[in-house]
């Protein structure tokens, strides 16, 4: 079986369940993706195959994608990307993936990328605590100690400190999929995944339970 | 908000909501599982606020039983909402009646306030068309709903 899709992130909203719950949902759109190129173990060393999700108009195509998804007979489209997998190799180039692959209550491992922060200090990044704004105190939103000067004499590594946050790809895994839309191509999970609205994510199917 | 999430949130989006205010006092029947049976509960108590849009969007109900204040909030489009009833309405001068807490006895009361009916659809119909425009104009977009029912019935309850 294939094992992802392309998507799009749109947004969150809740729904309620049978007990009257609300739940928080993401919506994604996604697929259909198109197989456009397939890799082998012969050709290429590793099996994958690379599909592609959300149409572009022609005039925006350059000539080596082009040429490129002519070869496949395949729209052109925005994203193109490769998912690993021996299961791959049963597909066939043109072929459409779409979200009847997933079913509700199925665990899925959802990556993109996150939304960048810039350079932050480490209360944001890596949630330490701030200091006492008042009373004299002087420590507000500091690191603390990076080591001592006589022991260690250095600064361990993965010390948590400031630096970029955000803007890195990052998997949620084992969300659960609240609905299927095969009619609109659309997938509510519960929970949050990483990214802007509007973002690409890839789907993949959850490993193990 | 993008469209097709407002097309998903309409179809979960009751038309059946009466229009209420903070500051008026209404009747919620609530839907209670015991064990495998189901029951309706009524909760009466005055709206002290309103927040929240679309199918986020919740109400905070307070009630003084037995001197002791107690507050729920429900979410207003939620299942367990059997029914919304409007008891009376309060002439209330402001969004939020959290100062409704540090008042008890004869002061926590609220004037009621006496419109004509006229006047008051007139102002459900002017609220319902700010608060619902969304969600009619997003049943209209998807023709593959349940048939667009136009929530003016709205103000039938008053």
């Amino acid at each position: 079986m294939p094992l992802g899709l392309l998507g799009k992130k749109l947004g969150m909203t809740q729904l309620f369940d049978e007990k009257g719950t609300a739940i928080p949902v993401t919506v994604i759109q996604a697929g259909p993706c198109k197989v456009i190129q397939k890799r082998t173990m012969d050709s290429d060393g590793y099996n994958a195959v690379q599909i592609g999700f959300d149409p572009k108009p022609e005039r925006k195509v350059n000539k080596p994608m082009a040429g490129h998804f002519a070869k496949a007979g395949v729209e052109a489209v925005r994203l193109v990307r490769e998912l690993r997998g021996d299961e791959t190799q049963e597909l066939e180039i043109g072929g459409e993936l779409n979200v009847s692959m997933f079913e509700e209550g199925e665990r899925v491992d959802v990556s993109g990328q996150s939304k960048g922060r810039g350079f932050t200090g480490t209360i944001k990044r890596h949630n330490t605590s701030p200091g006492p704004k008042t009373h004299g105190s002087m420590f507000h939103r500091r690191p603390g100690s990076n080591g001592g000067s006589s022991y260690p004499s250095r600064v361990f590594k993965g010390k948590k400190g400031p630096g970029q946050h955000g803007n890195e790809r990052v998997t949620i895994k084992k969300l659960r999929i609240v609905k299927c839309d095969t009619e609109r191509n659309l997938i509510l999970v519960r929970g949050s995944i990483p990214g802007a609205n509007g973002s690409y994510v890839v789907i993949r199917k959850g490993r193990g339970k | 908000m993008h469209p097709i999430i407002r097309e998903i949130e309409a179809s979960h989006l009751k038309t059946d909501i009466p229009y209420f205010r903070p500051g008026d006092t209404i009747r919620v029947s609530v839907r209670i599982v015991e064990g495998d049976k189901e029951r309706l509960q009524d909760y009466e108590g005055v709206v002290i606020a309103r927040r929240g849009s679309g199918i986020n969007e919740t109400m905070t109900v307070r009630r003084v039983s037995f001197g002791v204040g107690m507050e729920r909030v429900f979410p207003i489009h939620g299942p367990r909402i059997e029914s919304i009833k409007i008891v009376r309405r309060g002439r209330v001068r402001r969004a939020k009646l959290y100062y409704l807490r540090d008042l008890r006895g004869k002061k926590a009361r609220l004037a009621e306030r006496r419109v004509s009916d006229s006047k008051l659809a007139a102002e459900a119909a002017s609220e319902s068309r700010a608060r619902l425009n969304q969600a009619a104009l997003a049943k209209v977009a998807a023709p593959a709903e349940a048939p667009a029912e136009a929530p003016a019935e709205e103000q039938q309850d008053s």
